[in-house]
């Protein structure tokens, strides 16, 4: 039984290193705005942009390039627009964390009338 | 007190989404590459049309000003540019490298059989590749870069008059 367990987990370990280290190109792709389309990812688009970013995409996937990497590229090349996701910096660094302020904010703002209504 | 900082909060939320939505609806949606500009240009490898060979951006070095125009045979404003590219081929500071783009070399040969050819050299990017070291999106679209490699200028679309006249100025000045 104690066998089984280990290998199981030994198992585990190595889809998890494997899903690590592979990079997905079409998450990738779903994560590019196609520049020249309304509102449609590199994904979605069969445009002429679209397909040659695929093949980019594609390229730097077999030179071994991360997720992260492929992004910087693009962004060098294209400016931050053409990721959905944009990384976060010193621009954008209010709208990332408001959403955490906001739900601090609220359990703050809930806790002190659950307090006052308690001492009613 | 608790009911002032309950205020004070609910009206910095309200004031931060109204400046969110005012920044993100009067901001221009239209792709720009300005952020190019300024950049220098990365190392690259571009099969000659017709040689044997591969333009590099060494070959750039040799120049005042290269300007790397990116055209095609099925590209109808290619056409509507190409008078004036004629017309900077005779510039001494500056050379024009074109660059096909997914294009059947015998069209692009009896393109510029037909019209006449502006490059100094010219380079094929049969899938396209190589158009996004460049940052391109579409055709035509040319990039002035000087000796340094520092991109000058980026066209979006034909180069018209204006244009024209901007790389005249650009070129001369220096």
């Amino acid at each position: 039984m104690r066998i089984i367990i280990i290998l199981l987990m030994l198992f585990n370990l190595s889809v998890a290193k494997a899903e690590e280290f592979s990079v997905n190109p079409n998450k990738i792709y779903k994560n590019l705005r196609c520049l020249i389309c309304q509102g449609q990812s590199v994904g979605d688009s069969n445009s002429e942009f679209a397909q040659t970013i695929k093949l980019v995409v594609k390229d730097q996937i077999k030179e071994g390039k991360s997720e992260k990497e492929i992004y910087k590229f693009l962004i060098e090349k294209y400016g931050e627009w053409i990721v959905y996701n944009p990384p976060f910096n010193k621009v954008n660094f209010l709208l990332w964390l408001f959403p955490y302020l906001v739900f601090v904010a609220g359990g703050t703002i809930i806790f002190l009338f659950l307090r006052k209504s308690n001492n009613h | 007190m608790q009911k002032k900082i309950i205020r004070i909060f609910i009206v910095l939320t309200i004031t931060f989404i109204i400046v969110v939505f005012f920044v993100g609806l009067s901001k221009d949606k239209t792709y720009d590459t300005k952020d190019l500009v300024g950049q220098k240009v990365s190392e690259f490898q571009i099969d000659h049309f017709i040689d044997n060979k591969k333009i590099s951006e060494k070959d750039f070095k040799r120049n005042g000003f290269t300007l790397i125009n990116f055209w095609a045979s099925w590209c109808a404003p290619c056409r509507d540019e190409h008078p004036y590219l004629l017309k900077l081929r005779d510039e001494k500071n500056l050379k024009i490298i074109g660059v096909n783009f997914k294009d059947k070399k015998s069209n692009a040969q009896k393109f510029l059989n037909d019209l006449g050819n502006p490059y100094t050299e010219v380079a094929t990017d049969k899938l396209g590749k190589h158009s996004v070291m460049f940052g391109i999106y579409g055709i035509p679209e040319s990039l002035l870069v000087d000796k340094d490699l520092i991109v000058i200028k980026k066209f979006v679309g034909p180069i018209l008059k204006n244009d024209y006249r901007l790389i005249k100025n650009i070129i001369e000045k220096k």
